[in-house]
This record gives C-alpha cells, sequence and structure tokens, in this order.
C-alpha cells in the first residue's frame, strides 16, 4: 500500500495497517504527537483500532515542550 | 506547498487595503490564547499592536524572575498574575482592544466555553502533554475553528529551521518540530519570540481571509 505521510509518498509492504502498527514500523517512538488521516484527528487510545488504507493522507506532527 | 504559496502571493497583490483598513479588519475578530507565557505574551503583544479587536487571554501562573529573559513582562511585575500584568501592558500599547482575562488552568471541559466565539485559537502552553489536550480538544469539541501551535523553540542559532507548516485548513504549526527544552537548551526570547510573531502571523494571514 501507499499513502501520503506528511505530503511524501511512503510505501509499505502491508495492504492495510493499523497506527499502531505505522508507528512501529516507522520507528516512530515519540509520545507526544497529534496524528489526523485524511483530515479527522486520532486520538491515542484509538491507535490500535484505526486502520490506515491505501492512499490515505496522513499527517503527523511532534509537540516539543517549551513556550 | 507550491499552491500555498501562489494563493498567498496572489491574495498579496489583491489586498488593496490600507494598515488603517487592515487594523479596522481585524478589528472585528476575536481570538484565544491559551497561556501567557514566552509564546502567549509575545504572540498576545504582537495580535494587539496589528489591532485584533479582542483577546481572551488564560494562564494561571504569576510572574517570576526567570520569566523575564523571554516573557513580555517587566521587572516590577514579577509576583503578579500573567494575564492581568499582560492585560496592563497590552493597554498601554494599544487601548483599544479588549483583553478577556482567565485566571484559569484550560482543560477539556472548560476549553470549549472560555474560547466560544473565537474566530482562531493559539497554543501557546510550555508543556507539550497541555499541548496534546488542548490541541485534541480544540479539534473536537470546537471543530472548525483553526488553532495555531508551537513546537520546537528550544535554544539558539537555527533559524533556518523555524518553519510553518499547514497540515489542513485548521491545524497550523509553527516551530523546528525537534528542539526540546532542557537545561542546556533553554528557551530564550529570539527563537521563543520568532515562533510566537510566526504565531500571529498566521493568525493574521487566516483573518485577513475571514469576512
Amino acid at each position: 500500500m501507499k499513502i501520503l505521510l506528511n505530503n511524501r509518498e511512503e510505501g509499505f509492504t502491508l495492504e492495510e495497517m493499523s497506527v499502531s502498527d505505522m508507528l512501529l514500523i516507522k520507528k516512530f517512538s515519540f509520545k507526544l504527537r497529534i496524528i489526523k488521516i485524511n483530515g479527522v484527528l486520532i486520538v491515542k487510545e484509538k491507535y490500535d483500532s484505526t486502520v490506515i488504507h491505501n492512499g490515505d493522507n496522513v499527517q503527523m506532527l511532534y509537540l516539543m515542550s517549551g513556550g | 506547498m507550491l499552491c500555498d504559496k501562489m494563493s498567498i502571493f496572489i491574495a498579496g497583490i489583491r489586498n488593496k487595503m490600507n494598515f488603517s483598513e487592515i487594523r479596522s479588519h481585524l478589528g472585528k475578530f476575536r481570538v484565544g490564547i491559551a497561556g501567557a507565557g514566552g509564546l502567549g505574551s509575545n504572540c498576545a503583544v504582537a495580535l494587539a499592536r496589528s489591532g485584533v479587536g479582542t483577546l481572551v487571554i488564560t494562564d494561571f501562573d504569576i510572574i517570576e524572575e526567570p520569566n523575564l529573559n523571554r516573557q513580555y513582562f517587566f521587572r516590577d511585575q514579577i509576583g503578579m498574575m500573567k494575564v492581568f500584568a499582560l492585560k496592563d501592558n497590552i493597554s498601554r500599547i494599544n487601548p483599544d482592544v479588549s483583553v478577556i482575562c482567565h485566571q484559569i488552568k484550560l482543560n477539556r471541559i472548560n476549553i470549549p466555553e472560555i474560547f466560544s466565539g473565537c474566530s482562531v485559537i493559539v497554543e501557546a502552553f510550555d508543556r507539550s502533554d497541555m499541548k496534546e489536550m488542548l490541541i485534541e480538544t480544540v479539534q473536537t469539541k470546537l471543530a472548525g475553528t483553526p488553532i495555531v501551535i508551537g513546537s520546537g523553540l528550544a535554544g539558539w542559532g537555527k533559524s533556518e529551521d523555524i518553519v510553518c507548516r499547514k497540515i489542513d485548513g485548521t491545524l497550523f504549526v509553527c516551530g523546528d518540530e525537534s528542539s526540546e527544552v532542557s537545561d542546556n537548551m533553554p528557551p530564550m526570547a529570539p527563537r521563543v519570540g520568532m515562533v510566537a510573531n510566526m504565531q500571529a502571523n498566521v493568525v493574521i494571514e487566516i483573518l485577513m481571509k475571514m469576512k
């Protein structure tokens, strides 16, 4: 499958995957983050149950402390 | 990206307003600012100078000496509540701005009520878990209201790493998205000010497109 991840096309061998799968595969380990799929915010309680499909637009940003 | 730059370019050409007309347009709007520290105090002052009509500012903290390395306060204000000191400073810069202060800690319950009626919300927290809570609450309970967040401003130098990224029509992030505050990477006036003013600039860009 191919998805758009932060505006860049990324290929995965899986046909579909959960948000948690993607974080594991991409080794995105930093915990404080915001993820939106096709413009919809995914809260972290739903990372396991939310499925990313081929062609989805996934946006992720890290929340760094400081202000 | 190219499209975004093009639309800003075209908007620039089409804008026939002078500053007095721009200020009068901005005067119609209410902007929420969550936090009155380094990001919030500097962003609020930039918006006040630009003529945004109403600022809703929240913070629960008092001014302490270490805050003065980056926050828009003065030495003789140490010990004052940040929201009230900031209201005072803004009134000395632009008395036409209406400042609504909330000396309160924001949570998932009170955010929708406090920021109702705001055209844009600025995330200006220090702690990243609070940033997450605010963004999740605004995006779900005030859906459609744009939020402009700050992420990654610690240390000094690397000016070229500080950018603005539009996630979508309701979520914008300013900062380098990588530097985290620590003992050896403190928040300092130049980079904090850059991110705060970049947030204010995004707010104005959003408001200038609104009727």
